[in-house]
């Protein structure tokens, strides 16, 4: 099988590498480049735990070959901390408040949650919800992660996260 | 799951495009956003030998107006749909119809000309057009035809599209100023698929419907336009007998499967309840 070369940027760094065209995203993620956060849940695109952000865009790798990546810049959970090695506002807010319990699904809701911060910086619960749910996640019941995103909006804006009254 | 193998091409034209298309005949399929083919092919449903991937197309995207008509490329994702100021002005049914599609992921990827030329039956956009009496234009080696939406679709995965042909373009004719709107969709849960949903535009004057169009989405093999029951409203004040009259119209031409959505009787008088509900907000919407 002839494979092609392609060149991506994956968490800041240029990659260059060949691919069978038929490699997905996430194999090509998890398996070329050791980058094993990006989970593989369903394999068929509706759990979301293979979310990573690619051009800006929040994308299920395992629905996505890799050789349609080439050009594109890619962020992955290994990617998110601050340079200095402490959490991003979003890590910090899932470990406050316990937006996690297994864990298998958090690289994608972290990842999820980033773009969604990024295109609007003070969403309503309700539009944090709408914009989880290409996720899934079968421990917390979605009440802390839904808290660890308004931690997160509220750090990143400079102002007081006030937990909503029970 | 691994999909079998295959090549790739990433034509940059459309000229290039079709004409791959053509030349490597029906083992190459066309990529759009991907998201229905590529779960097909991890499950080796689907075994293209080549795929066109037509992301590097820059004429296939985009979303302008021209005289009466919007013009909407094939390219064109559910993301750009729903982020359109031209569309939430002129257009906002499209919006409505579109954050009801799948999760935001896969509206990131997901394209108006995949959803409306693949001919799933469970696809939203194409009863839509239907309802918004857009046509289709389909690219070829030959050149370019126009096909409406409403004579597009003619079994399940089967549309009027010829080997070789692409979907280019879509056209819709900009409603009236004033016009009610509703897309009204019963699914399971967030992301799903319809069980059945309906498109309805209406436009009303001195509280007399002037006009109705009315779509219908996953009860039967096509999308369904429902010209009858568009016909009993239009002319009527929209008491209680027309609009009973109208959803039994629609309903008589629904023929949906029974499956784990619901058995197709269930399903056939929710089409009715989701045209009951989209005609509401459609009227209260309304002006004029």
């Amino acid at each position: 099988m002839t494979k092609s070369h392609i060149k991506v940027t994956i968490n800041g760094k240029a990659v260059e590498a060949l691919v069978e065209p038929r490699t997905l995203l996430i194999h090509f993620l998890r398996e070329q480049q050791s980058l094993t956060g990006a989970h593989i849940g369903c394999d068929t695109g509706h759990c979301g735990a293979c979310t990573v952000d690619m051009d800006e865009m929040s994308v299920k790798s395992c629905m996505t070959f890799a050789i349609q990546a080439d050009g594109a810049s890619i962020t992955t959970i290994e990617g998110v901390a601050n340079p200095d090695g402490t959490l991003s506002a979003l890590q910090e807010g899932f470990r406050m408040m316990h937006g996690l319990q297994c864990g298998f699904c958090t690289p994608g809701m972290i990842l999820r949650a980033h773009r969604l911060l990024q295109e609007n910086s003070n969403p309503t619960e309700d539009e944090i919800r709408h914009g989880i749910s290409g996720n899934l996640c079968r421990c917390t019941g979605y009440v802390n992660i839904v808290k660890a995103i308004q931690y997160a909006a509220a750090k990143i804006n400079g102002t007081p996260y006030l937990e909503a009254a029970e | 799951m691994i999909p079998g193998t295959f090549d790739y091409h990433r034509p940059t034209t459309v000229g290039s495009a079709v004409a791959l298309l053509l030349q490597l005949g029906e083992e190459a399929r066309p990529l759009a956003g991907g998201h229905s083919l590529i779960p097909l092919m991890k499950t080796r449903f689907a075994t293209p030998e080549h795929l066109v991937d037509l992301s590097a197309i820059e004429a296939l995207r985009g979303i302008v107006r021209t005289g009466d008509e919007i013009v909407i490329g094939a390219m064109t994702t559910q993301y750009e749909l729903i982020q359109s100021a031209l569309l939430t002005e002129l257009l906002p049914i499209i919006r409505e119809t579109a954050v009801l599609i799948a999760d935001p992921q896969i509206r990131y990827k997901g394209t108006i000309g995949g959803n409306c030329a693949n001919g799933d039956p469970g696809n939203d956009m194409p009863a839509l057009m239907q309802c918004l009496g857009a046509s289709y234009q389909l690219t070829g080696t030959d050149g370019i035809r126009d096909v409406a939406a409403r004579d597009f679709y003619l079994g399940a995965y089967a549309t009027a599209l010829e080997p070789g042909e692409i979907l280019t373009a879509i056209r819709i004719p900009v409603p009236a100023t004033g016009h009610g709107y509703g897309y009204e969709k019963l699914k399971r849960k967030v992301g799903d698929y319809a069980t059945a949903a309906a498109a309805v535009v209406i436009t009303m004057s001195g509280g007399r419907c002037t006009s109705a169009s009315i779509g219908l989405t996953n009860v039967s093999e096509t999308p369904l336009w429902a010209e009858e029951a568009g016909a009993i409203l239009t002319g009527s004040t929209l008491e209680v007998e027309a609009i009973n009259r109208a959803v039994a119209a629609a309903e008589a031409i629904t023929n949906p499967a029974s499956d784990m959505r619901g058995p197709a009787e269930y399903r056939t008088k929710m089409a009715g309840i989701m045209l009951r509900r989209a005609l509401e907000r459609a009227v209260a919407r309304a002006t004029a």
